[in-house]
């Protein structure tokens, strides 16, 4: 029997398959997903030999029922039956295209997200709507509208590579912890990305992403609190997932084509090479701090090379890069609490540490700060 | 993609300027009023952007634990209570500034005379799942 993943595996093919074969998007996708639920069943006692070919053949059926069904039935099918005839199975390699679509610049980017999940994912409604905490026909709503926003556009190979990084970045980094391991399906998706495009900045996304997921064991405590890298057991480190990471991160950057996601990926290697936290080499974290800068001249990033400097050339050095900027940026109190920790200000980094646990964005963070507070107050009385 | 809560005050949110309480509105006042708000929660479904919407009752019971091997502790309801929150919408939407405007268009539903009620919403992030990249 064909595993969920293998499957899921094959929906944005057939989905290609029906476009190539005339079908429009919208209409591809929807019949896509009939044949998925009706595999459910036709499998469990009869599985085919060849399930992308099965998959393609009903998927097919569900697209001309739709296509009857439709006002104008009599040109369409005749089309579509001529069309039919001469496609022969294409490779997984083309559903490059798909994703081009899917994070089509024209959607938001909740919708592009969305549309990726399902369409190349082959998730069905259900799942995304629990993995994003919204009900289910909140999601189908925005699936349904972002199919209709991109009516009209063709499968195209020359799309927007950087969106589609983007929408993939988004799943990494912004996924709650349902069911689906959202994680894991943005791994598995860049990864089938980086077989359809070499651009240095997909296998950047990639080893990025592999190396974060490696420390993910020793990112929360048994009871669910937030452990920042510096007291991480090391030794739950995914190590194969690091070496992935690392080997891909350097052939990429032997192509001298430095982006964005491979100089955040060099810090990670970066860390991921420390045995412990003392053996961080903070000077060259720093170089690719500035690197990045360079790059995306995000606030944000230079946040992150403060807390660099001030590991990399003392407390009051990363003090005096943070004096530069905007004390309204995410996260700003945190690093200023732990650098004048690290400066000997006890007093002013318990203070500061309440301050950012307002401040906080997420519950897991705000219960740390919370905690280095009383911390540091307890350690007074 | 964040979600936020609209939170809709008995009591406890600034006072709009001309502010009519509902039950010197008209039936047809009254009825406009509710329309709107179910008209507006349908659109917000039809975005993609609608996660929950409830009602509370004004009338509530404090209640806490008692102690060892006794019941809990109840009391109030305490009318002189400054804050009290009639309801919630919330919503999950791709920006701060898309929030605002629906919040703003959430509190232009009619009220005396049909005129929008500009009634002060309070508006809340919630706090999300911690990024994965933070280095």
């Amino acid at each position: 029997m064909i595993t969920d993943e293998a499957l899921r595996e094959l929906v944005p093919a057939v989905i290609s398959v029906l476009c190539r074969r005339g079908a429009d998007f919208a209409a591809a996708e929807d019949a896509v997903q009939e044949a998925l639920v009706e595999s459910i069943t036709a499998w469990a006692n009869d599985p085919p030999r060849d399930p992308k070919g099965w998959l393609v053949t009903v998927a097919w059926r569900k697209f001309l029922d739709l296509v009857r069904s439709e006002a104008a039935r009599a040109r369409r099918e005749e089309r579509s039956e001529s069309l039919a005839e001469s496609g022969a199975v294409p490779a997984a390699e083309d559903s490059l295209e798909l994703y081009f679509l899917c994070a089509h610049p024209a959607l938001s980017p909740s919708s592009a997200v969305a549309l990726t999940l399902r369409a190349v994912g082959g998730l069905t409604t259900r799942q995304i709507a629990a993995a994003y905490l919204v009900p289910e026909a909140t999601m189908a709503q925005r699936i349904t509208r972002a199919k209709r926003s991109l009516a009209g556009k063709r499968l195209n190979r020359n799309g927007d590579l950087a969106s589609v990084l983007r929408v993939l970045y988004l799943v990494f980094n912004e996924g709650y912890s349902g069911d689906v391991d959202l994680a894991a399906e943005a791994i598995r998706l860049t990864r089938q990305l980086r077989v359809m495009s070499n651009h240095a900045e997909v296998a950047g996304l990639l080893a990025l992403m592999l190396l974060h997921h490696a420390r993910r064991p020793a990112r929360f405590a048994a009871d669910g609190s937030l452990v920042p890298l510096a007291d991480q057991d090391r030794s739950m480190w995914d190590t194969v997932a690091i070496a992935e990471g690392v080997e891909i991160l350097q052939t990429a950057l032997a192509r001298d084509d430095v982006g964005e996601f491979q100089a955040q990926a060099a810090i990670a290697a970066l860390h991921a090479d420390a045995l412990c936290v003392e053996e961080t080499d903070w000077t060259q974290i720093v170089d690719w701090y500035d690197e990045l800068a360079r790059i995306t001249d995000s606030p944000v990033v230079r946040l992150n090379r403060a807390v660099a400097v001030g590991e990399a050339d003392g407390p009051l050095a990363g003090l005096a890069e943070l004096a530069h900027l905007d004390e309204n940026l995410p996260r700003y109190f945190a690093v200023e609490a732990h650098l004048r920790e690290r400066a000997g200000e006890v007093d002013a980094a318990a203070a500061l540490y309440s301050r950012a646990a307002a401040a906080a964005t997420n519950t897991a963070e705000r219960d740390h700060l919370t905690l280095q507070a009383a911390r540091l107050n307890s350690s007074r009385s | 993609m964040a979600k936020y809560l609209m939170l809709k005050h008995y009591r406890g949110a600034p006072v709009p300027e001309g502010f009519v309480p509902m039950d010197q509105w008209t039936p047809e006042e009254i009825s406009a009023h509710m329309q709107y708000m179910s008209d507006f929660a349908a659109k917000l479904q039809e975005t993609g952007e609608f996660v929950d919407a409830q009602a509370l009752s004004p009338e509530g019971t404090f209640v806490a634990y008692g102690g060892e091997g006794k019941p809990p502790v109840t009391d109030g309801p305490f009318p002189e209570t400054k804050d009290l929150i009639a309801g919630w919408m919330a919503i999950d939407v791709d920006s701060y500034e898309r929030a605002v405007e629906l919040a703003g268009e959430l509190s232009a539903a009619p009220g005396k005379g049909g005129k929008p009620i500009h009634e002060w919403l309070e508006l809340r992030p919630f706090l999300e799942a911690p990024p994965t990249v933070t280095d």
